[in-house]
């Protein structure tokens, strides 16, 4: 059997290599998404109306606008916009902040998918914020648990379970999501198999088993939601057993 | 209308970056954007229907290949479906001597073929989704009454299926706009390609983009207010009472 094909024409490694920058974008921006997701959605049940009209705003902003807009406004404007402050910063503190902060392709695709995710990790997140009986907190602090402690070994764990089947779904969006970041530069395994295919002029060699690799991540990450949804599920059963 | 013309004019004299030249590429990106979301929906929407509906068949032969195209097309980015439309094509030996080749030659074919098959999977699945949960019993009667199974699925099942998958939908058109915007890649002078020729014109990323993204804003909003409508109107016999 002939396995020449095998090397890709020698974009072989190039299309590992994306693969594997295609993995760190998604994985960051989830963290990036989980976090700022989790504090928009305690902002927006919180009693301060000016947080909650910060949160509402945000949400209503990024689901309004495309990704790609939004990637491109922060991978070209966003370099500007930081000269522009640490030059207001070194000016102000007559020369004592001296800072250079570089926006390059990876950073901007990262904060811009982690920055859109997050909107749309807030709604999961305050359903399954809402979802843990009130009585299980009040029990918490009656415990004498600080705020902090109370989230962490009452809220969390019970909300999780609320918030997985959403969670796993904005995450399989998220990852068809990272292969914008090759418009705007970053060589993910679209970039390789784009490049690829303008020089070989052989599409389907090269954006097929980019295709392949996206189903492949996606499958492998539904067995980890699989085992994560029976791991926070451990004593409940269904209504339907 | 000579007035209201002057009075544009005379808002954007002194206005470096929006005069009627940039305008009229925005113009233009905003017709392209709309002509690809509307035709590919619509096509996307005939193709969905018969999908569903077959989708849910009893038969494995019929069942399977549709859950493989709706799986596929779900599971991989829309970007590489677009490059697989626009170089798949293009690439293949001796296409430019046929007809096939009018159609590749204009980004607009490819990019229109692989949106509507993308929108087609999101909206086959959706539907599935409605009619799969018409409840057994408007199934019973209408058997009952004597219908034929497709003069149920004609008066009972769909429609009743169609009122559920409205919200549902709504999200997709929106979705569907949203992604419109990677036409840009393909050379198509979409609302996001307008906003990207501007910036690269004048170096002026905060005006072109924070521009196109307001326009993108406003025409989520108007498909929003259009579902809403849509859903108080046909949606009338869910509200709660009171």
């Amino acid at each position: 059997m002939d396995l020449a094909w095998l090397d890709f024409q020698g974009y072989g490694p190039r299309l590992i290599e994306g693969g594997w920058l295609t993995l760190r974008v998604a994985v960051l921006s989830m963290v990036i998404a989980l976090l700022l997701g989790m504090f928009t959605a305690s902002a927006k049940l919180s009693s301060s109306a000016l947080l909650k009209g910060v949160a509402t705003f945000y949400t209503t902003v990024i689901r309004g606008v495309p990704d790609l807009v939004l990637m491109m406004l922060l991978f070209y404007g966003g370099q500007i916009g930081v000269n522009m402050l640490t030059d207001y910063l070194y000016d102000a503190t007559g020369g004592r902040i001296d800072w250079f902060i570089d926006i390059d392709a990876f950073t901007a695709g990262v904060i811009t998918i982690g920055f859109i995710f997050g909107a749309y990790m807030a709604e999961t997140f305050r359903g399954a914020f809402m979802a843990v009986d009130a009585g299980q907190m009040e029990a918490a602090r009656a415990y004498g648990m600080s705020p902090l402690k109370a989230f962490q070994r009452v809220r969390f764990p019970l909300m999780m379970r609320h918030a997985l089947p959403g969670l796993g779904n904005n995450w399989m969006v998220l990852l068809k999501t990272t292969a914008l970041v090759s418009i705007i530069g970053l060589t993910d395994m679209v970039r390789v198999a784009d490049e690829a295919t303008k020089a070989t002029h052989q599409p389907f060699l090269f954006l097929l088993p980019v295709a392949l690799g996206y189903l492949a991540i996606a499958s492998l990450s539904e067995l980890l939601f699989q085992w994560l949804t029976r791991r926070y599920s451990v004593g409940f059963t269904e209504a339907n057993d | 209308m000579e007035q209201l013309n002057q009075a544009i004019i005379d808002l954007l004299s002194g206005n470096e970056i929006f005069t009627a030249n940039t305008l009229d590429i925005y113009w233009e990106g905003l017709v392209n954007t709309v002509h690809l979301v509307f035709v590919s929906l619509l096509i996307g929407i005939l193709l969905a229907v018969p999908l569903a509906i077959l989708r849910g068949s009893r038969f494995a032969i019929i069942k399977w290949p549709i859950w493989c195209y709706t799986y596929v097309f779900r599971a991989t980015p829309l970007l590489i479906q677009l490059y697989l439309a626009y170089y798949g094509f293009a690439f293949v030996p001796g296409v430019r001597d046929t007809w096939i080749w009018f159609f590749v030659e204009e980004p607009i074919y490819p990019a229109l073929f692989a949106f509507t098959l993308n929108t087609a999977a999101y909206t086959t699945e959706i539907f599935h989704g409605a009619i799969k949960s018409t409840p057994r019993g408007e199934v019973e009667a209408a058997r009952a009454y004597g219908m034929s199974r497709a003069l149920t699925i004609r008066r009972i099942v769909l429609p009743s299926a169609f009122r559920r998958a409205l919200p549902a939908y709504g999200n997709e058109v929106i979705f569907m706009l949203h992604a419109s915007a990677i036409a840009s890649v393909v050379t198509i002078m979409d609302l996001t390609g307008a906003a990207y020729y501007v910036y690269a014109r004048f170096y002026a990323p905060f005006t072109a983009f924070i521009f196109v993204a307001l326009l993108y804003m406003v025409l989520s909003f108007g498909i929003q207010a259009i579902f809403r409508g849509l859903e108080r109107w046909l949606l009338a016999h869910l509200r709660p009472a009171g």
